[in-house]
């Protein structure tokens, strides 16, 4: 709106009618009527009364549309119409057409039961739509026609009627008569408009008789562009063609019905016209062949342009495509706020925000037309009051400036501090799209913080986002206030922090508040390199510890208590860390409870800032003291490479002794459950806890916390598993919860004996990676690596399917001003929302935390 | 005055779950101020985490529960290990649910049981009690005795003791199963023949596969049971369902025994109750996958589900198809037939949902999009800041102002267009 000031009062749409389109309408409505096939004329320009005449609309550049006058851009298209020789029926309407045949009188065309039940019916629909709604109305009204159908005597006026059925795709049969669509369209002329409701039919928006096409209308050129091939050629839309063929036979039926050609011609040309007509609306009816191009491929008519995902409703108008947006390659910046975005120069110049000239900012965005589009920070276009828009260009430059008064608006480039909209595909919720600040930096790709990496789920290994600048203020206001990134912290399914510190950040500060102690010199550059400028909540002393500097960071009368990944507790009282380390659980996303807890308490944007400085204080901290994961993390002292041996040697005799008591048949079967089902639940426990012991002997082992342990106690990265799986075996594998049983007859690879029973045969691993596989191991590992593959592959499309049934059934539920719950019927869904009204992301978890207020006020005093 | 009494004045003002968390929590000693001070924070706190009216709720739920479905397995868990008793878990189960499915995957139910029953007594033989017997099971044979044209059938006498059964019942069973046919018994062998005889070896043929699936004992349509014992307490898994004739059983706890077939679950106890049970099955899938989805979500979906009384899927013959916008169905599946339906009735589209006005390219009527502004115009008047004005004077004013517009559309063009924009925009 703003870049017009033509279109500041606009018209809203309120209510959009369907019906049928009536003969008289057809032509009402039409421009031209078409007579001839032929396209274009020796000199290549349209024919009138052909089907690009420009009475429909123009799509050569060149000329003007006769009907309005308009151009190419300017003229929408206007609809044609052409006589049909004789009527044929319209294929969608078909089965509507042969209820009717068959509930109706084929004398006086009154629906075969008494005018009292007539009466009764209708007035039981009535009442149905108004209490229940349309669909129990179709559904009340397909049993009422149910009903009626094949009644032998007409009790109106005792006229016999005769079996009517339905040759598919269009043909009606009487007794073993055919029904011409003439005749079909007089009986149906017949049928009075006040026992219409009884078949669901509104007769003041469709006749019955509407439903046998007289006339065609013809689509607008427009909607059927021609494409010019390179070789000058003309290659027509299928559209088209298709009317082509209509038109064609339908002049060939017309000849020969004035030449009084015999029955026999005619009916089989009449056929084909009806062929044409059906497949010109659906090209993919089941008894008919569709229509070909002559390379073979189906023609796409009318149904397969409004159909499917590529569809005109899904794709053209429940999908819209925008202007002013970038897409480019991200990679992280930690410098920059959570919220800022960093935008490539190149970007900076093509994207604009549209500013209008005020008495007061007209020195200034003057400015920007003096540097012009090429020069940054200038300005691209400027849009006079009328509505022209006009590019600066060097030339242009000083006559611009020259013209420029109050009421201008200049397009100028995008600035350091302006709203964008930047997102993530696939966009699976709301904080894939979110509002940040522009920040313009060299290079080309599009930075961000790594800390809000979570909501996008990205990651920088080459993935690409998009970005869209808000044009109008309106949308600048509502993306700052409520897409901006610090008003999605807490996420609205689970009610914790979304945002929060990844990777290297909580490393960081688990490295710091663990085992750090610095002399203050270096803890005031690790805090002023975080950014934090106000340092005088560090202690006055030659050395602090790593707690006191990470305490620097907290509000001074925070308080929180809670536990750390390894269960100890985490104490922080009046803004000190006093007991415990910062790790996942306090400062990660998803599970950062002491985020969680200082939202609660501060608000969005002290969080925000803090979250800021935290993510940062940890990748300075791993920047002065270093961290790298070395092979020799994975290595183990040698007696503990013999009790992992130990280990399993007592795993393989254990399971050697379950399979000898089994072949035995000494084994005692479980409660319900056959004795080879026991001996695998055995043997799987067995193997598992060989595994787990051997984590255990390596966290025996691990005296010195290595930087691989580091990260694992921290929960910055990988588990306890992986460390398990590389330095001392990687375990049994297991497919569909059970080990491996597939492959060869009663074996699973060549390498084994048939009916072997033992772990190695049956995907357990004893190697660790660094050891290297066995190839046996190695076809395990790819069996379960192959499985967990396809499932993914397989699993993708069906929670897509499954999600967009959900937002396409819950799109219109919303919360009302009383508080229900109601979709866009106006139906109450809840009376109030999730039983207490509780909004999960200004909740701590989904629930109202009454220990904490508690706990609150208990020590307030 | 007790912490309780205090803290039961607010009742009118906060849920039962917080008074309850609000009396758990609270410490023994305390005073009455405290107690007051504590409560009215809790009330104020509660106030604020309300939900925003015009909050598109739908949506967040959608997402809610679609966003996770990419992280849950396909997989079906095999429940115990034995292969009758597997359970349908993961997203499959839950587009089963959301699907609204009639037939599931795997029925089953879990079956408490009342004292002394539920501490172990006779735990094996109420789980054969409740266990569909069909003759095949306790019989050893079937024959067909072509010269008398009869179905012979031995017992497996060992089965039948242990069930606890005698050759009568299993008589008496098939002459229930079947009418028209004559049972002997002689030592363990059932002969049955019809009762209209026949030389047809066709109609014995069938009548010996009817035999075999004649119901003689336990609960209809129970396949499987495995007792467990669970928190203390024995209770009865089963694979397949039949809540009704199970409830019915005087050692079953029936207030607490469920099932995992939703229009089941409807069909015995209620709508109401059948929403409970979607959000528990929805809720356990999560819980398993190990997925963080707060409850209102799953809540609202199942309330959308059943609020037209019965339970719908989400699907375009269920809470779709009830949608009133000709459009917002078409954008979902099937354009065609609904477009076709809509122009028959002459269907009106209020344009009052999300697709919809995205067609159109017009503001959705959720969230900023749904408040309007409602302003006093007085005729006559550019502002109609002031009350009201006599008729009078405000017609000199309209007099007056087309005056100044001719004026100004004489001067500049841009003038006239600040006018009449900042006219319309107070109508508006």
């Amino acid at each position: 709106m703003i870049n017009n000031p033509k279109h500041e009062v606009y018209k809203k749409i309120d209510s959009i009618q369907f019906g049928l389109l009536s003969p008289k309408m057809i032509e009402k409505m039409a421009t031209v009527r078409i007579i001839t096939p032929e396209l274009y004329d020796e000199e290549g320009y349209p024919v009138d009364g052909g089907l690009m005449d420009t009475h429909m609309g123009v799509i050569d550049p060149g000329l003007k549309c006769k009907t309005c006058g308009g151009s190419l851009k300017e003229c929408l298209g206007h609809f044609g119409y052409i006589t049909l020789a004789k009527p044929v029926i319209h294929i969608k309407f078909v089965n509507v057409i042969y209820d009717l045949l068959r509930s109706t009188c084929r004398e006086c065309g009154r629906p075969l039961i008494s005018e009292k039940k007539i009466k009764m019916y209708i007035k039981q629909i009535e009442e149905v739509t108004k209490e229940k709604g349309v669909e129990a109305a179709k559904e009340k009204i397909k049993e009422i026609t149910n009903k009626i159908k094949d009644i032998k005597v007409c009790p109106h006026c005792g006229a016999k009627q005769e079996k009517i059925t339905l040759e598919k795709p269009t043909t009606f049969v009487e007794g073993d008569r055919k029904l011409s669509p003439i005749e079909v369209r007089a009986r149906l002329e017949k049928i009075r408009d006040e026992d219409l409701p009884l078949f669901g039919i509104n007769p003041e928006t469709a006749r019955p008789e509407w439903m046998v096409l007289t006339l065609l209308p013809i689509p607008p050129v427009t909607m059927r562009p021609s494409i010019t091939l390179e070789s000058g050629e003309r290659s027509e839309d299928d559209l088209t063609h298709k009317l082509g063929d209509i038109v064609r036979i339908n002049q060939r039926l017309q000849e020969n019905i004035i030449a009084g050609a015999p029955e026999i011609i005619i009916e089989d040309l009449w056929e084909l016209l009806q062929y044409h007509v059906t497949t010109f609306i659906d090209n993919n009816v089941a008894q008919l062949p569709p229509a070909r191009h002559r390379t073979g491929q189906p023609l796409k008519t009318l149904t397969e342009r409004i159909k499917s995902k590529h569809g005109r409703i899904r794709h053209n108008l429940a999908g819209k495509r925008t202007n002013f947006s970038a897409r480019s390659v991200i990679s992280p910046d930690p410098t920059i706020e959570l919220n800022e975005v960093g935008v490539p120069f190149v970007m900076a110049t093509k994207l604009t925000v549209p500013e209008r000239v005020t008495e007061e900012n007209i020195e200034y965005l003057k400015r920007y037309i003096k540097n012009g589009s090429k020069k940054y920070p200038g300005a691209n276009y400027v849009i006079r009051p009328d509505g022209k828009k006009r590019r600066i260009t060097d030339e242009l430059k000083e006559e611009i400036l020259e013209e420029l008064e109050p009421g201008y608006i200049v397009e100028r480039h995008l600035l350091d501090g302006d709203i964008v909209l930047f997102n993530r595909q696939p966009s699976l919720h709301k904080m894939s799209m979110m509002a940040h600040y522009a920040k313009i930096l060299p290079y080309k790709t599009l930075r961000l913080n790594p800390a809000v990496c979570h909501p996008y789920n990205a990651d920088f290994d080459g993935d690409e986002m998009n970005l869209h600048v808000p044009q109008t203020e309106e949308a600048r206001a509502e993306a700052e206030i409520l897409m901006n990134v610090n008003t999605q912290i807490i996420s609205p399914r689970y009610g914790l922090s979304v945002m929060g510190c990844i990777q290297d950040s909580i490393s960081g500060n688990y490295l710091l508040t663990k085992y750090l102690k610095l002399p203050r010199k270096e803890a005031v550059q690790l805090l002023y390199e975080a950014g934090v400028d106000d340092i005088s909540k560090l202690p006055n002393k030659k050395e602090v510890t790593g707690k006191e500097i990470f305490s620097v960071l907290l509000p001074d009368d925070f308080t929180y208590i809670g536990t750390a990944k390894d269960g100890s507790r985490v104490f922080i009282e009046n803004g000190k860390l006093k007991e415990g380390t910062i790790d996942k659980s306090a400062i990660g996303v998803e599970s950062g409870l002491m985020l969680r807890s200082l939202h609660k308490r501060y608000g969005k944007e002290r969080t925000f800032k803090i979250i800021g400085y935290i993510s940062k204080l940890g990748i300075v901290v791993l920047l002065h003291y270093g961290m790298t994961n070395l092979l020799s993390d994975s290595d183990l002292p040698e007696e503990a490479k013999k009790e992992i041996k130990d280990i399993l040697k007592k795993a393989e005799e254990r399971v050697n002794e379950l399979i000898k008591t089994f072949k035995e048949g000494k084994l005692k079967p479980l409660p319900g459950r056959t004795a080879e089902d026991t001996l695998e639940s055995y043997i799987m426990e067995a193997l598992n806890k060989a595994r787990n012991e051997a984590g255990e002997v390596i966290e025996k082992n691990s005296k010195e916390e290595t930087s691989t342990l580091l990260m694992i106690r921290s929960g910055a990265r990988a588990k306890m598993l992986n460390l398990v799986q590389m330095s001392a075996m990687v375990g049994q594998q297991a497919l569909r919860g059970k080990r491996i049983n597939y492959g060869y007859f009663g074996r699973t690879l060549s390498h084994f004996k048939k009916n072997d029973l033992s772990p190695e045969s049956h995907g357990f691993i004893s190697s660790s990676f660094k050891q290297g596989l066995k190839p046996t191991e190695f076809f395990f590992a790819a069996i379960t690596g192959r499985d967990s593959l396809m499932d993914t592959a397989l699993r993708t499309p069906k929670s897509g399917y499954l999600y967009r049934r959900l937002a396409n059934a819950l799109q219109d539920v919303r919360v009302e001003y009383d508080n229900t719950v109601r979709d866009s019927n106006n139906r109450i869904i809840q009376f109030e929302y999730g039983e207490d009204g509780i909004d999960v992301s200004k909740s701590e978890g989904g629930v109202l935390n009454v220990k904490r207020i508690i706990e609150e006020h208990l020590t307030k005093v | 005055m007790t912490a309780e009494q205090i803290i039961k004045e607010y009742s009118k003002e906060l849920p039962e779950k917080i008074i309850n968390d609000l009396l758990e929590n609270l410490p023994k000693k305390i005073s009455d101020k405290k107690v007051k001070e504590i409560v009215e924070e809790v009330v104020k706190e509660y106030k604020e985490m309300q939900i925003t009216p015009a909050e598109s709720v739908g949506i967040i739920t959608a997402e809610s529960i679609g966003e996770p479905g990419t992280q849950m397995t396909l997989n079906t868990f095999h429940f115990a290990g034995v292969s009758e008793m597997n359970v349908t878990t993961g997203l499959p189960r839950i587009i089963e649910i959301f699907d609204g499915r009639k037939d599931i995957a795997t029925p089953m139910m879990n079956i408490y049981l009342k004292k002394p029953y539920s501490e172990g007594k006779d735990i094996e033989k109420v789980a054969l009690r409740l266990k569909e017997t069909l003759l095949e099971e306790i019989a050893q044979e079937f024959y067909i005795n072509i010269a008398d044209m009869s179905v012979e059938i031995q017992l497996n006498k060992e089965q039948l003791d242990k069930i606890g059964l005698t050759n009568q019942d299993v008589i008496n069973s098939i002459n229930k199963g079947i009418k028209g046919i004559k049972v002997k018994e002689k030592d363990n062998t059932l002969t049955v023949t019809k009762k209209q005889e026949t030389d047809n070896l066709n109609e014995i043929y069938s009548l010996k596969e009817k035999l075999k699936k004649v119901f003689v004992t336990g609960v209809k349509h129970i396949k499987y049971v495995l007792p467990v014992k669970r928190e203390g307490e024995y209770i009865i898994l089963t694979s397949g369902t039949n809540l009704k004739d199970v409830m019915e059983l005087d050692f079953v706890d029936s207030t607490r025994t469920t099932s995992n077939d939703i229009f089941e679950v409807e069909k015995v106890l209620g709508i109401e109750a059948a929403r409970e049970a979607i959000i528990q099955e929805v809720y356990k899938v999560m819980q398993e996958q190990g997925l963080n989805v707060n409850i209102r979500h799953i809540m609202l979906v199942a309330d959308a589900m059943c609020a037209m009384g019965k339970v719908q899927g989400i699907t375009r013959y269920g809470i779709i198809r009830e949608k009133a916008s000709v459009l917002a169905r078409a954008s979902f599946e099937t354009p065609m037939k609904q477009i076709m339906q809509a122009s028959l009735m002459g269907e009106v589209d209020k344009l009052n949902s999300v697709v919809e006005n995205v067609m159109v390219n017009q503001p959705v009527p959720v969230g900023t999009g749904l408040p309007g502004l409602a302003v006093k115009v007085i005729k006559g008047r550019i502002g109609g800041y002031e009350g009201e004005k006599d008729e009078k004077k405000s017609k000199a004013e309209k007099t007056a102002k087309k005056e100044i517009k001719k004026e100004e559309k004489k001067t500049t063009k841009t003038k006239t267009k600040k006018a009449k924009s900042s006219k319309s925009k107070n109508k508006e």
